[in-house]
């Protein structure tokens, strides 16, 4: 009885211009879990930037909160074959939490509570290309797709967009993430179908 | 969303080994907790198959199935005992 779960090939397909290859669109939002959904009180949560020399910055919500803003509209794409277009998001973009981050460091590393992790070069994180959002469709983002904050880095396969973000470390080194590290590609361009190592 | 046990596993490890390793016992590299992989709580991601110790959560297994490729990736046990047939 194999239960293996090709994501939502099963159902009815789309095809759209302006798609990555071998995707198709769906307009529902599936929720994929490798673990118990993590519940993170507000007076709990924080996200804390480390530099490769051990540096570090911290925001709590409140503080995160008092940071500019940004409404994005963006498509996303899963690995799993499915791409929503046209989502929308609030949240606080990489570069305004960057900004004083003394760093020489190349790589990242995202991390999460529940113990998540995923690699995303250093400038891949900048001049626009993500946010920490934390409200999707104008609601508060749901548990279940990441609130109370999840990282969005809509150009990559949407593993990279880590649900539940508590930090980000600064890495000379280039290192594999939880999917990464159990064959999916390091990188993750939708573009070039980077799904899994050698693609 | 809720975990299916290890034994859900069964299927896809068949294509991997020519023993059923759900029988088998590992030793969860978080908390040292040995039981039956079957025993694992297996989230079936739509990335791939993870099974996490019942008694830390921990991921002691991780499967992902490419097209032309399995990969099994085994760093959260520390080991997996297989018992032989016929003995
Ligand atoms: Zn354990």
């Amino acid at each position: 009885m194999a239960i293996i779960s090709r994501g939502f090939g099963g159902r009815r397909r789309e095809s759209v211009d302006g798609l990555p290859p071998g995707q198709y669109l769906t307009h529902d939002f599936p929720v994929l879990s490798a673990g118990p959904t993590p519940r993170i009180p507000l007076d709990r949560w924080h996200f804390t930037i480390t530099t490769e020399t051990g540096q570090k910055t911290e925001w709590n919500w409140t503080e995160f909160l008092a940071l500019k803003s940004e409404d994005v509209t963006t498509d996303i794409h899963c690995v799993t074959k499915w791409s929503k277009l046209g989502t929308t998001w609030r949240g606080v973009s990489l570069d305004t939490l960057l900004e004083d981050v003394d760093t020489a460091a190349d790589y990242t590393m995202v991390h999460s509570f529940g113990g998540y992790t995923t690699n995303v070069p250093l400038e891949d994180l900048l001049d626009s290309k993500a946010w920490i959002a934390y409200k999707f469709d104008g609601e508060d983002l749901e548990p279940e797709h990441g609130g109370p904050a999840r990282m969005i880095v809509p150009h990559l396969y949407f593993w990279k967009s880590a649900k539940w973000v508590n930090g980000l470390t600064l890495m000379n080194e280039d290192e594999p993430g939880f999917w990464e590290a159990a064959g999916y590609h390091m990188y993750g361009d939708p573009w070039l179908e980077q799904r899994y190592q050698g693609d | 969303m809720n975990p299916l046990d290890g034994n859900a596993l069964a299927g896809d490890l068949r294509e991997l080994f020519a023993v059923d390793v759900t029988v088998a016992r590992y030793t969860c590299a978080g908390c040292g907790h040995a039981d039956a992989v079957a025993t694992l709580l297996l989230w079936g991601h739509g990335m791939g198959q993870v099974a996490r110790c019942p008694h830390c959560s921990d991921v002691v297994l991780r499967m992902v199935h490419a097209p032309d490729r399995v990969f099994l990736d085994l760093r959260g046990s520390v080991r997996l005992e297989l018992p032989l047939a016929g003995s």
